[in-house]
């Protein structure tokens, strides 16, 4: 033990912060995403494992080919805003829930994704050759740029759901019923809002690509975990600090920071030298916790068990 | 101001479960007119306004609201003409939302939404103002979530809600079911002062008969999915509880058993 604890390095956690700070910061955009569909719309999409590697995918492809890396972004999230519609079409045209139309374009995509990349199963981006937009050669440039990014989305994502469009499609996932009695047509709200989400979530694939330099076509997997260990690490983070002083604004940035946060402590993990081939078993294990918390605290304040400890002891 | 023409609708068609629940059933509002309707359970009452409302489509007949043959239109294209409260205190808000961000929704009922920002100054004011109107000190609520509201309050924010945008048709489907007595009461009084004010036309289920005799200024009573009575103005007024379940049990063939309409 002794052994152990004398071999952990402080200095090595140190210098492995900041690569899991930049890394974060990527999975936080694509939890924006995802808090669109999970949060907004009451939708667990899981069309993001795939178009996350999509993001990815056409984005190298299209550095590969001589674009200019923001412009191969760009390409990227309307790729992946056609994913989203995908999923979208099938729920809302062809009667399909929801969450199996994800299941279902995500499955397509991998198939997609491999002839997008030419039918390699990754495909490598070179910062030597190619003016990237990040890299994990220089990560606190790509911190940097990857907050400024995140913070512009935020921004933007705050006035979008204040518009008469936006709040229309807060209102879908919030009550259908009203929404429809109100004349909203909630399926074209529902769409929309995975398209959008599904945007996103490829721009993140599209800078997670270049950060590492590759695009792979496992990439995306567990991506839906990684952004609700996100979002819901942001709630409880963002709740306890700010309290009732939280606005949608800061909602939106404490999910980028749950997406840190949540990198931050598999950076922790690593270097605590657990296998990492548990990293997947530890994440859902955090998951769950998170989202059982409000359950949990809820049954605390009113709960059938209490009772039944409570007339234990009066009958004692 | 509305007509339903020879509506029909069967719920489960073919199968074990096959429900006529709405049989050429014909209805004519004048502009004005405050309609109140009874009968027992299963007797049609909401499916008719589902029906107006286009929850789904009818199998036969023509509705039309203000000149417009809406019958092919669905729920959401039809919103613009036609405002509803429903029984469930929380099928009329989004409770997750501001009280001024529902209202903000309610007063585009219909019309385009764009990248505007959903709330203008005046607007908040307006909806101060209409808010304490109410007399519910909601006016100072603005920024509260909908959710934290009681079941009565929120039954008020949706009735202002259906009058914001001032619709063709209220619809207004048991909407005090819900409510303890003294809200319920409440909820009426405001109903009845809010449809006055804004000359709507109204029309509204409830199984209490002494309210569908007391409110509006005509009284249907419908039977498995037909209207089986019609009265309106003098004679309306001087209905008597007796003589409606009198009537009832003659027209229906069937006694009047619902404890809640007997006991009301």
């Amino acid at each position: 033990m002794a052994a152990y604890v004398s071999s952990l390095s402080l200095l090595k956690l140190l210098r492995n912060l900041p690569g899991g700070v930049s890394q974060g910061l990527i999975w936080g955009i694509m939890a924006l995403g995802i808090y669109v569909t999970f949060r907004l719309l009451d939708v667990a999409d899981l069309t993001v494992d795939g178009s996350f590697a999509t993001g990815g995918a056409v984005t190298v492809m299209l550095i590969l080919a001589g674009w200019p890396a923001w412009a191969a972004l760009l390409a990227a999230v309307a790729v992946g805003m056609l994913a989203g519609l995908c999923t979208g079409l099938l729920h809302t045209r062809f009667g399909i829930p929801a969450i199996l139309s994800g299941i279902l374009t995500q499955f397509a995509l991998y198939s997609i994704n491999l002839r997008i990349m030419g039918m390699a199963a990754n495909k490598a981006v070179s910062v030597d050759k190619y003016q990237l937009v990040l890299s994990s050669r220089n990560v606190p440039m790509a911190i940097l740029t990857a907050a400024l990014i995140s913070v512009a989305l935020v921004t933007v994502f705050y006035w979008y759901f204040g518009t008469e469009q936006g709040s229309a499609l807060r209102a879908t996932g919030n009550n259908p019923a009203m929404s429809r009695a109100l004349g909203i047509n909630i399926d074209h709200m529902k769409v929309l809002g995975l398209s959008l989400s599904n945007g996103v979530v490829a721009l993140s694939g599209g800078l997670m690509s270049q950060y590492q330099g590759f695009a792979d076509i496992n990439m995306g997997r567990g991506a839906i975990v990684i952004g609700l260990a996100a979002v819901i690490i942001g709630e409880v983070i963002g709740g306890a600090l700010l309290k009732k002083y939280i606005n949608f604004w800061f909602t939106l940035l404490f999910t980028v920071i749950g997406g840190i946060l949540y990198y931050v402590v598999i950076v922790i993990v690593l270097w605590l030298r657990l296998n990492s081939n548990d990293l997947k078993l530890f994440t859902a294990i955090v998951v769950a916790l998170f989202l059982a918390v409000p359950y949990l605290r809820e049954r605390r304040i009113s709960s059938f068990a209490k009772f039944k400890r409570k007339g234990a002891k009066s009958d004692a | 101001m509305l007509d339903l023409r020879e509506i029909s609708k069967t719920f489960n068609p073919g199968t074990i479960n096959e429900k006529v629940a709405l049989h050429k059933l014909s209805l004519h509002m004048d502009p004005g007119d405050f309609v109140t309707v009874i009968g027992g359970n299963g007797a049609g009452k909401s499916t008719m306004l589902n029906a107006i409302a286009g929850v789904w489509p009818v199998d036969e007949g023509r509705i039309l609201l203000d000149g417009h043959d809406v019958t092919a239109l669905p729920e959401y294209k039809r919103a613009w003409l036609i405002g509803r409260v429903f029984q469930d205190p929380m099928m009329g808000t989004a409770p997750n939302m501001q009280l001024e961000e529902n209202l903000a929704l309610a007063k585009r009922r219909g019309q385009k939404r764009g990248l505007r920002w959903q709330i203008t100054k005046e607007e908040r004011e307006e909806y101060r103002e209409r808010l304490h109107a109410l007399g519910l000190g909601l006016e100072g609520r603005l920024t509260a979530k909908v959710g934290l509201l009681s079941g009565g309050q929120r039954q008020a924010v949706t009735l202002l809600m259906a009058s914001l945008r001032q619709p063709k048709l209220l619809l207004l489907d048991e909407h005090t079911a819900a409510l303890d007595p003294a809200t319920a009461a409440k909820v009426l009084e405001l109903s009845d002062r809010i449809v006055e004010e804004n000359r709507l036309t109204t029309l509204m289920i409830t199984h209490n008969m002494k309210d569908a005799i007391r409110h509006g200024n005509r009284l249907i009573m419908m039977n498995e999915g037909e209207i089986i009575l019609d009265v309106r103005g003098e004679e309306k007024q001087h209905l008597t509880k007796q003589e409606l379940v009198e009537k009832f049990n003659a027209l229906s063939q069937q006694p009047l058993e619902s404890d809640a309409v007997l006991l009301s």
